[in-house]
């Protein structure tokens, strides 16, 4: 009994701190990827916004997909979602309250991505250099309009030739950084609050369905990790008595066709028995090629 | 029962654990790989693009292979598909599912490296970089050169040091350019990737999920199985080693006692487990010819039926009667486990 509860909580814990883990390593691998991103924006007028608004959004969703991918619950949704309902009802309240904790999971990196480019701002820089209007600074205002797209767009590479002293350079960059972190906050304080709101307000709303749910859906986690133990241990139990039923017919075989045996060994058991018959190494032999020649059928009846 | 639980676990667990762990390894040694590789731009119009597609594609060509060599599972799969029909039907789909699972982690290192490489930029400069647009990117009024000339300028453009043609179009321009390319390739190939991962994954429960399970059984029931077999078959050939060692010194010890009729008789009573562990062998002369036998003159693959009561001319004076049966009891306190 004791061993059966301590499996039942293994299960229980194991799910979700599994699945918590997984999205901290996947927010802790979204930072080590940006540091080590070589960021380079091209300084061209038009590649600039696409690499820009590229680099800031299209690894987030690599990072939401990976969430999804690596989420064991995210297939146990899916068969719960697409089963026939059989002999069992399907509540769509359990795969709601699935759906929506995969989600909320799955989107912790992809916002950590987000927050840290704004935060670090070269993104922004890079995108919106050449949307800034040139007459707000001293460098740019008395250029003409088609060299001032040009110089705007080569505002994010410092060590650009034209670029290296160019004191508007760095008011321009200066900013564009600050209106990227501003951003960056604001989304930041955004999130908390209104994680912060759906925790405290949650039991104020059907706490009783939420409950619930909570329970199915870590019911049809555990019956599914069961079911695959359960699998594998009925496949050994089918193997053993497969072999064991192979061995017992070789001996027949073996007893059949050649006479110099003792009789004792007749009642024995597998292996034991199977000493006493295969004792030369022709036997051995031909007891390997009929393995692999003849395998036995499925069947232990 | 504890012990049934955590082999039982050994061998579910084991198994597709053990895979993951291989595959995230070669992932790792990929990127590795690729930060201690010397990359060496041999800036020379044909050759570029040449060496800079090797690169990109070649390494992740030996690294599937790589992948598919390092899975226990291969001989597994190339077993049950070339093994005649005998009594067993043979499955195709739990075949195509262990393919698929071992495609699937094979494909892993490969992507990672093509991901690295195009992130990175170098291969991409290096490949491309005679094909930059110069009309656009560099200095439209430059006095006209040749094709060839132009060619062979901007092949010098990944290496800094020889590049002579800073009038045509500027070295960090033209390398900033490809660089954002390659990393847009990149990108969109991570993202491509992720997709069809995803896809693969989440559409398998919408269809056929029964044939599904019922291939994942009987691919891990035939894993089990062989296993089973391997350590049956181990069973066996330590039993019949250790019986067919022990009629080697059985043999010995009574060549010897034939040859020196002057040993001192043990009384059969007094025997008891430390005499019968020295297999009647008992001084330094002795020992030394048992193991020069064993080298020169081996015995044969064959274990003697127990020695018949009624004796043949050897098995005359020392030997107990309960000797022949030793050998059987000790065989069956050891095969309790199967």
């Amino acid at each position: 009994m004791d061993r059966f509860r301590m499996i039942f909580q293994y299960f229980q814990s194991n799910s979700e701190s599994v699945m918590n883990g997984i999205c901290g390593l996947l927010a802790l691998a979204s930072v080590k990827m940006y540091t080590s991103l070589d960021f380079s924006c091209p300084c061209l007028p038009q590649y600039n916004m696409a690499y820009g608004l590229g680099i800031m959004f299209v690894p987030p969703i690599i990072l939401f997909l990976c969430g999804l991918i690596l989420n064991r619950q995210s297939l146990v949704m899916l068969e719960e979602w697409r089963r026939p309902p059989g002999h069992r009802k399907k509540d769509l309240a359990v795969i709601r309250y699935m759906c929506s904790s995969i989600m909320q999971r799955a989107m912790v990196a992809p916002v950590v991505w987000i927050v840290v480019t704004l935060l670090d701002g070269k993104c922004l820089i890079c995108a919106f250099s050449g949307s800034v209007d040139p007459q707000k600074f001293v460098g740019f205002a008395n250029v003409s309009t088609e060299q001032v797209q040009q110089l705007l767009a080569k505002v994010p590479c410092k060590d650009d030739e034209l670029m290296r002293n160019n004191t508007s350079r760095k008011a321009v960059s200066r900013y564009l950084r600050c209106w990227s972190q501003a951003l960056g906050w604001s989304i930041l304080l955004i999130l908390i609050i209104a994680a912060f709101l759906a925790r405290w307000l949650r039991p104020c709303f059907n706490q009783a369905t939420l409950l619930q749910a909570r329970h199915w859906s870590n019911y049809i986690d555990i019956e599914q990790k069961i079911f695959e133990e359960t699998c594998c241990e009925h496949s050994r139990l089918f193997a053993h008595k497969c072999i064991l039923h192979f061995f017992e017919s070789m001996q027949k075989e073996i007893k059949l066709h050649s006479f110099s045996l003792p009789r004792e060994g007749e009642g024995a058991e597998g292996g034991e028995g199977l000493l006493q018959v295969v004792t030369d190494q022709g036997q051995v032999n031909k007891l390997l090629k009929t393995w692999y020649y003849e395998k036995p059928p499925l069947d232990v009846s | 029962m504890d012990k049934f639980r955590m082999i039982f676990q050994f061998f579910q667990s084991n198994q597709e654990s053990f895979m993951n762990g291989i595959c995230g390894i070669m992932a790792l040694a990929s990127t590795q790989m690729y930060s201690a590789f010397d990359f060496n731009c041999p800036c020379l119009p044909h050759y570029n693009l040449a060496y800079g597609l090797g690169i990109l594609l070649v390494p992740p060509f030996i690294l599937f292979l790589l992948g598919f060599v390092l899975n226990n599972n291969i001989s597994m799969l190339a077993e049950e598909w070339r093994r005649p029909q005998g009594q067993r039907g043979k499955d195709p789909a739990v075949l195509r599912y262990m393919f698929c699972s071992m495609a699937q982690r094979a494909m892993i290192a490969p992507a990672v490296w093509l991901s690295v490489t195009l992130l990175d930029g170098k291969c991409i400069t290096c490949a491309f970089c005679t094909s930059v647009p110069v009309e656009t990117l560099g200095n439209a009024s430059h006095p006209r050169l040749s094709q060839g000339e132009v060619q062979r300028v901007l092949a010098r453009i990944p290496c800094k040091e020889i590049y002579n043609g800073q009038q045509l179009i500027a070295n960090e321009v033209a390398v900033r350019y490809l660089r954002c390319i390659s990393q847009a390739l990149g990108w969109c190939f991570v993202l491509l990737m992720t997709t069809l991962a995803f896809l693969v994954r989440s559409l398998r429960p919408c269809f056929s999920q029964a044939a599904f399970l019922k291939s994942r059984y009987w691919s891990h029931y035939i894993d089990i199985e062989r296993k089973l077999f391997d350590e049956t078959c181990t069973e066996h050939a330590r039993s019949f080693a250790k019986v067919c060692i022990q009629q080697f010194f059985e043999g010995m010890s009574t060549d010897l006692v034939a040859a020196r009729c002057h040993l001192p008789r043990k009384a059969p009573a007094d025997a008891g487990e430390a005499a019968e562990k020295l297999l009647g062998i008992t001084d330094q002369g002795t020992m030394n010819m048992a193991l020069k036998s064993w080298h020169r003159c081996k015995p044969p693959l064959h274990l003697h039926p127990p020695a018949q009561p009624t004796g043949n001319g050897w098995a005359g004076e020392g030997q107990p009667p309960t000797h022949p049966s030793a050998p059987r009891k000790e065989t069956a306190a050891y095969y309790s486990w199967v």
